[in-house]
């Protein structure tokens, strides 16, 4: 393997040498393994290795990238990403000033690579018996994967820094099926590269392929607005979906008619909603020191007390919205160039505690687990692994998954109990511009949400 | 290519060596002007044999690191599946047109003309909308040789013309899309801009519906949101022979409306999913899988067609993994009703053009349900405007049960995709 050090101390150099207002360079080393069952038998084991860069050039407001896994000849892969960015240029380039860095972050954790495949496949084989032990179940699918990746950045003006991450995610599913009814429960979980976080889920996957089961028997819920209570692991998605996409501000940076929507202290839901994202905190799946423009992590608050305070920001963004740049620029891979993204969004903790949420709901939604989420930024859906009727103050009877949706601009009001139990769940991966998933954590207290429409029968 | 299956032949008795390069350019609009122009080059490099009966794999992007490769996938093979099939051995692959050397020498001024011709197009009709627009062309190279003999190699061509229009009044925001592909350049912005002007058309004024059961007519936009996941899923033969397809144990039967024909086609000159071979080196066929309304048959590769005792279809695809069963370009067959005559025939109903959240439920099952993003309420026989805050559900078996009508114009949809408009008695609609 060629040793990406040596190759990014001659850009550092070479990069200097062109006329554009900026250049910037990314090199990664990165290696991967995988284990997959779908059934009873592990189906797909495999380790890859990659290896590649990229070059973006900005002249004149215009942006040429070149990526590429072939590291030779980088100085016509400079020259091309130059030549691009001056055929698109017929503006003014702003981006928000930072200091050059130039620093190396190891990674938190040993590369979880370096555990035996044997070692893996046996911890997954209990989860996988544990499943198969459930009577109705019929078959199950797990994907685990990990990584170990080295990413070196540099720019024109000075930076170079090699950062180092780790990562985990594994995905359980249970799938029961009786008389051509096919019903699924699902577990995500990722980590920072600490494989001892996905050791000890012996009952929770024995509860999940029990659910399941139960789903086969479920009733739908009949369609309409509900009061919705949700769990803190799918309040969380809604906090992703429903505000975090809005508040990425490459959306809102040359849209007029946006800016005047997403002003500064507009008002979004009561005062005791508060919304941030950080990629400050230690130790998460959206945690970092530097982002993919070499700008230093953030906290950012995005709702506080219920206003609009705060937005996610590149260079780019950020200068042209006159505001402070945040961090928040991340690329998936080397094949991409970075763009506004979130890394651990949650909603601070309230005071009431779940029984208190619950106490005076007549009939309501207990939605619970995460299966999936979008948006397009007015309006959002999220759905729900398990969902359960609310009825006089009581967690009720089981019901099949439900998809919820919002509107943006109502629902964050509709908001009217937040709990005291915040939880981060590492099990996400977000998508945006092709590019996913992209390690991000989520989290939320127990949330109450008044008028929410869910799909039904 | 052939150094690495000769090393790899001597430590196990069946190995295979895939080998895929791509060269991508891609003019991306934003705020109705060019605002980046990327160029991305990527090689990847894939081995697989066979060691004791069992599969190992291992991949990289350096040409150059054969001997890691090769104990990666050594590694591997000590836990591997057992091997149930043959690797193909030297077959003769039906000739299907999928490179237009015009495509690679495109110029990038002219990907910037069409991009800003589109835009042009779609803000002459409504000034205050905001496009994001792509124009991206690809060369696609392929080659694969296994132990057995077997060899296939081919050169694709891409070209694919998008766009993405939003147009925000007050706290109301409409979005408005449509992406046309081909092996061929496309030259004309005119017809990707004439599916936006008439979404453009048909959501100037809001409607609302009733929480209640609408018929409803699904666009060929709308079939590929809500009703397409669920289908490619349930005649995936991996899907099957898990047990876990709602239709696995109904070959033959009728699940359908018998006015409805579904088939997998990657043999379709000039369709960006087409190829002469899978990724397994197996040649490209026309597989059947909805006939009158009947269960056909399902999508195979090679390992999961061995297991299920039948043969691999030519579906066996590699999104950076092992080959899987996955489908190419799915083809459902026209009727003979135009969408006009399906609105005239409706007292009230819903038109679903896009479907959000749709792929987040029990797709296993069937289930779908999500926020109609874009979609038109139907009132005596004419459309009367777009609804919005309104969520749909319903189950892909139930629906499709019972179909009024099925299009007589059939589009393409996404590059994988070619249906009518689908014309459906009744739907669960809950609204605001």
């Amino acid at each position: 393997m060629p040793d990406i050090e040596a190759v990014g101390r001659q850009l550092a150099q070479a990069v200097k040498g062109y006329s554009a207002d900026y250049i910037e360079a990314r090199l990664e080393q990165s290696q991967r393994s995988h284990l997959t069952y779908r059934g009873r038998e592990l189906e797909s084991v495999g380790q890859s290795t990659a290896i590649g860069g990229n070059v973006r050039a900005l002249v004149k407001g215009g942006w040429g990238f070149v990526s590429f896994n072939e590291l030779s000849d980088l100085p016509r892969r400079i020259e091309l990403a130059v030549k691009q960015a001056r055929l698109v240029g017929k503006e003014e380039s702003k981006l928000a000033p930072v200091e050059p860095i130039v620093d190396a972050v190891a990674s938190e954790k040993d590369s979880p690579l370096v555990i035996p495949l044997a070692e893996k496949k046996q911890l997954l084989d209990e989860y996988n018996d544990i499943i198969w032990r459930t009577p109705k179940l019929q078959t199950s699918i797990i994907a685990y994967g990990d990584s170990h990746k080295k990413v070196i950045f540099l720019s024109s003006s000075g930076s170079y820094i090699h950062q180092q991450r780790t990562d985990i995610t594994l995905r359980l599913s249970a799938v029961a099926a009786e008389d051509g009814e096919v019903q699924q429960v699902g577990l995500s979980l990722g980590s920072r590269g600490d494989f001892s976080s996905i050791r000890g889920l012996h009952q929770q996957v024995e509860e999940m392929a029990k659910h399941a089961v139960e789903l086969l028997s479920a009733p739908q819920v009949k369609g309409g607005e509900y009061t919705v209570v949700l769990d803190p692991v799918l309040a969380g998605v809604f906090a992703h979906e429903a505000f975090g996409h809005l508040s990425e501000s490459d959306f809102v940076y040359e849209n007029d008619r946006l800016r005047e929507i997403m002003v500064l202290g507009r008002k979004f839901g009561s005062t005791e909603l508060n919304i941030v994202d950080s990629a400050a905190m230690p130790g998460l799946r959206g945690s970092y020191k530097y982002d993919d423009e070499g700008v230093p992590a953030t906290k950012t608050y995005l709702i506080q007390e219920g206003e609009l305070v705060g937005r996610l920001h590149s260079r780019e963004t950020a200068a042209k919205m006159g505001e402070k740049p945040t961090g928040n620029a991340r690329a998936i891979n080397y094949h991409y160039p970075p763009i506004v993204r979130m890394t651990n969004t949650y909603i601070e903790p309230g005071s009431a505690s779940f029984d208190e949420i619950i106490a005076d709901i007549k009939e309501g939604v207990y939605a619970k687990n995460w299966f999936g989420g979008t948006t397009s930024m007015e309006m959002f859906t999220f759905s729900a692994g398990e969902a359960y009727m609310i009825r006089n103050g009581k967690v009720a009877e089981p019901l099949r998954p439900v998809v919820l949706t919002g509107n943006v601009f109502t629902t964050l009001s509709n908001i009217d109990a937040i709990g005291n139990d915040l939880e981060m769940n590492q099990g996400g991966g977000c998508g945006k511009g092709g590019q996913v998933p992209l390690p991000v954590s989520n989290g939320s207290p127990h949330i109450r949400i008044r008028r929410c429409l869910v799909g039904g029968k | 290519v052939e150094n690495i299956l000769a090393q790899a032949k001597k430590v196990a008795e069946e190995a295979e060596v895939f080998l895929v390069s791509s060269e991508e350019t891609t003019a991306q609009f934003e705020a109705n002007r060019l605002k980046h122009i990327q160029s991305k080059q990527n090689t990847s490099l894939a081995l697989r044999i066979i060691k004791g009966g069992r599969l190992g794999y291992a991949s990289t992007t350096e040409l150059g690191d054969t001997q890691n490769l090769i104990n990666n996938a050594v590694e591997t093979a000590q836990f591997g599946m057992r091997v149930k099939f043959e690797l193909p051995s030297p077959a003769p692959y039906p000739q299907i047109d999928i490179f237009d050397p015009a495509v690679e020498s495109t110029p990038i001024e002219k990907m910037d003309k069409l991009g800003q011709g589109l835009i042009a197009i779609v803000t002459g009709h409504t000034p205050d909308i905001l496009c994001e627009a792509m124009v991206t062309k690809g060369i696609i190279s392929f080659r694969i040789i296994n132990s057995r003999g077997g060899q296939a190699s081919y050169r694709k061509s891409i070209f694919s013309l998008g766009i993405i229009g939003s147009l925000i009044r007050g706290t109301d925001m409409l979005f408005v899309g449509e992406s046309q592909s081909s092996c061929h350049p496309l030259t004309q912005p005119r017809e990707v801009a004439e599916v936006v002007l008439k979404q453009l058309e048909l959501a100037k004024n809001q409607a609302s519906v009733p929480t209640r059961q609408l018929p409803v007519i699904f666009t060929p936009r709308g079939v590929a949101s809500a009703l397409v996941p669920s289908l490619m899923m349930a005649f995936n033969g991996k899907t099957v022979l898990q047990g876990a397809s709602a239709i696995g144990q109904k070959l033959g039967k009728q699940v359908f409306d018998p006015k409805l024909w579904l088939w997998d086609d990657p043999t379709i000159a000039y369709r960006p999913h087409s190829r002469p071979c899978d990724d397994e080196g197996i040649p490209s066929q026309r597989t059947p899988l909805i006939e009158k309304g009947k269960v056909a048959s399902f999508f195979y590769d090679l390992q999961t067609a061995a297991l299920a005792g039948t043969r691999s279809t030519g579906n066996g695809s590699r999104n950076h993994g092992l080959p899987a069963p996955a489908p190419s370009t799915f083809v459902i067959a026209p009727g003979k009703i135009t969408l006009d005559e399906m609105v005239s025939d409706i007292k009230e109903g819903l038109i679903i053009e896009q479907l959000m959240g749709a792929e987040q439920g029990n797709i296993l099952g069937g289930d779908f349900s999500g926020n109609v993003l874009l979609g038109y309420k139907v009132e005596s026989g004419k459309i009367v405007g777009r609804v919005k805050d309104t969520m749909v559900s319903g189950n892909v078996y139930q629906v499709l049960k019972e179909v009024i009508a099925i299009g007589s114009e059939p589009e393409w949809v996404g590059g994988f995709l070619q249906t009518p408009p689908l014309y459906c008695p009744r739907l669960s609609v809950a609204s605001k």
